[in-house]
């Protein structure tokens, strides 16, 4: 993707959105680009929907504000569907990307997106149950989100992923979220 | 020049950085959010061993900058943070840094004043604070956010200013956003800033000095007033060659305002941190479609750089000027005070407008933007606004 | 530095230090609180014992001792509050008023 890409997530405190946000943020920032990455900060209350933006460019990002235009709309939990315009002021070619374990199709028809912007689905908490072993889908969103949009390269992701997560986790943690991303990147359906 | 860093940072993280490569002696600090990250990054610093400094854990932020203020009478180079209520309970203090002239330098992430209670980020805690003689710089983003630290403490030890330098970052949106940045090489930073060299330190035993004298007949403390208010003015080009000398190590460069479209900008918006930059972006998109606009960020707010903000709206016909804190009471708020005051002895007086934008944290959409922009032909059409200072953005119309 | 504060009713922002610090120790002691004063304590040589009660109480270190001896009461500093005459115990010390005083020989600083 070119010029600058405005991410908007719609997760649950707790889901690692703010973690994921970063992720991106600064795989990008390694490639060389121009980065933002910021929650909407309120009081912190697990479970609780939150929002966080990502800002990725070529070019130096001078804006300050929330992501009210998003290129890409991120949904950690489908869940939120229902209690949250997830999809104000999207793009009119806009990507989302969403956890869940609906099929592309149904997914589509319960967000009644209009036509030009494109969905993608991920099992995510699945993978992370299965490889990390806790319900925290961020490290694997985000290897959807590489998959998806190509925003940013797998190899960079895992790359940055292992060596900033081995410096706050143990090797088998670190283990399981690089092989959670493996996983969501090939399970990802568009 | 020595190795750039490039990180993925905060304004707070940034800040914390700037205090590990200058090691002050003292750092006494009380958290408050939104400038927690900024003492909590360095009481780590002090904890793995990376600075020599002693830190002074206290119980309030008015202990904070008592301590501050005791240690740098001392002889020290000291530092503190804070942020709004925080900064309001320094109040009576920091007369007190500034009358006994301490280089005192100070970190505060603006933040909006209760009540009603509100975390996020506005000027109403510095704006308060704009008449207690200390200097002002305030960041537009992480990166400013690091290199005003870095001047405030040059800028505060330097012989001929010997004044209290407040470095001034939004809440949230600077204070803790993650943005791409570099941070320079320790010994640059270190040499640049230079050792310190205490003025009448109460440590100095060979040379004993008694510091906070009584001046209780009007005439001394008038005397002494007047000093601190030459001391201010002069200032002002010491302050642009010392971010003039930065720019030679760093590449970044410093201006007591930051101008945008200037050169043939008819409608202009004069704006201090964050939010200058989107209203340069909505700029940037005028300008392709030919429009006249320009944009000025003020990132020295005192000593108010006068002249230069008259020269940067010499060619301006309306002038929108938009203030995150309010003054009830006065016809205007704080900025647009300041920039009217400016321009009365101009050549060129502009039409001026006066917006309260971004309290608690408001958002400031690109909606925003253009909206002012529109407002300045309505303005330029001689349609008067319906009030002397419009609240844009939140809920409000008008 | 030697510091004459004697000129400093005439200092300005310019002569005045930098942030009112007072740039040298002990310059109180060119301050005369002795114009304080309305009446003065006379010292009778012959009663006083060299107890030292005046000398521990005066507030402003105006009693003059040497080698253990009481010698008299700094003028230029006593602002008459008349604590010495109140503490001593040998009628040693009494209050006279100053325009009754002057020509009275006690000793000065």
């Amino acid at each position: 993707m070119q010029g600058l890409v405005e991410i908007r997530w719609h997760a649950r405190a707790g889901q690692g959105a703010v973690t994921a946000s970063q992720l991106i943020a600064e795989t990008a920032l390694e490639e060389g680009k121009f980065m933002q990455s910021m929650p909407e900060y309120g009081p912190e209350r697990t479970g609780a929907p939150l929002r966080a933006y990502t800002r990725v460019s070529d070019e130096p990002i001078e804006i300050h504000n929330n992501v009210t235009h998003p290129d890409i709309v991120i949904i950690l939990d489908d869940t939120l569907i229902e209690l949250t315009d997830v999809l104000e002021g999207i793009k009119p070619n806009g990507k989302i990307l969403v956890n869940t374990r609906l099929c592309k199709e149904d997914m589509e028809e319960k967000l009644g997106c209009s036509e030009g912007i494109e969905v993608a689905v991920v099992p995510a908490t699945d993978i992370a149950l299965d490889t990390i072993g806790r319900d925290i889908p961020n490290a694997p969103i985000a290897g959807a989100l590489s998959k998806f949009t190509e925003l940013i390269s797998l190899d960079n992701l895992l790359d940055h992923v292992e060596r900033s997560f081995s410096e706050k986790f143990s090797q088998q943690v670190v283990q399981g979220n690089l092989e959670s991303i493996q996983m969501a990147y090939e399970d990802v359906s568009y | 020049m020595r190795d750039v860093k490039v990180v993925a940072s905060s304004g707070d993280l940034m800040i914390a950085e700037a205090f590990r490569q200058i090691d002050p002696d003292v750092v006494a600090a009380y958290p408050i959010t939104p400038q927690t990250i900024i003492v909590e990054r360095f009481a780590k610093f002090v904890a793995d061993g990376l600075v020599h400094t002693e830190y002074v854990q206290v119980e309030s932020e008015h202990s904070a900058m008592s301590a501050t203020i005791g240690a740098s009478a001392a002889g020290a180079r000291a530092a503190t943070a804070t942020a709004s209520q925080g900064l309001a309970f320094m109040w009576e203090e920091l007369h007190v840094a500034s009358g006994m002239r301490l280089p005192i330098v100070m970190a505060n992430a603006n933040r909006a004043l209760s009540a009603p209670i509100n975390i996020h980020g506005d000027h109403s805690d510095a704006m308060g604070s704009r008449d207690t003689g200390w200097i002002m710089l305030f960041a537009e983003n992480a990166q400013e956010a690091y290199d005003n630290t870095i001047l405030a403490f040059k800028i505060a030890e330097h012989p001929e200013v010997r004044l209290p330098v407040m470095s001034c970052l939004d809440g949230f949106v600077t204070s803790h956003a993650l943005e791409r940045c570099e941070i320079n090489d320790d010994q640059d930073v270190k040499d640049f800033v230079g050792p310190n060299k205490p003025q009448n330190a109460l440590l100095d035993t060979d040379n004993p000095v008694s510091h906070g004298m009584f001046a209780n007949l009007g005439n001394v403390y008038m005397e002494v007033k007047y000093a601190e208010r030459l001391a201010m003015e002069n200032s002002l080009p010491i302050i642009k060659n010392i971010g003039d000398e930065w720019e030679q190590v760093c590449g970044r460069p410093f201006a007591p305002i930051n101008t945008f479209g200037l050169e043939d900008a008819e409608k202009v918006v004069v704006i201090i941190g964050s939010a200058a930059g989107n209203f340069r972006a909505k700029a940037r998109e005028l300008r392709a479609q030919g429009e006249k606009v320009g944009v000025i960020g003020v990132r020295l707010f005192r000593p108010f750089p006068y002249q230069e903000l008259a020269e940067a709206l010499s060619k301006a016909k309306a002038v929108a000027v938009l203030d995150r804190a309010d003054s009830f009471g006065s016809r205007e708020a704080p900025l647009c005070l300041e920039v009217k005051s400016a321009l009365y002895d101009a050549e060129n007086r502009p039409l001026v407008r006066n917006y309260v934008y971004g309290l608690g944290g408001a958002d400031v959409t690109m909606e925003l933007c253009q909206k002012v922009f529109e407002d300045l032909d309505d303005l330029m059409n001689n349609k008067k606004p319906a009030r002397e200072v419009s609240y844009v953005g939140g809920r409000s119309k008008e | 530095m030697a510091w004459d504060i004697s000129k400093e009713p005439e200092w300005t922002y310019q002569e005045l230090p930098e942030g009112l610090v007072a740039i040298e120790a002990g310059t109180s002691a060119q301050y005369n609180t002795g114009a304080w004063r309305t009446e003065r304590p006379i010292y009778d040589r012959e009663k006083c014992t060299d107890c030292m009660l005046c000398w521990m109480h005066c507030p402003d270190s105006s009693v003059l001792v040497a080698d253990k001896v009481m010698t008299g009461i700094d003028l230029f500093h006593c602002k008459g509050c008349g604590i010495c005459v109140e503490v001593c115990r040998f009628d040693a010390l009494s209050m006279m008023n100053e325009e009754d005083a002057k020509g009275i020989g006690v000793c000065e600083m």
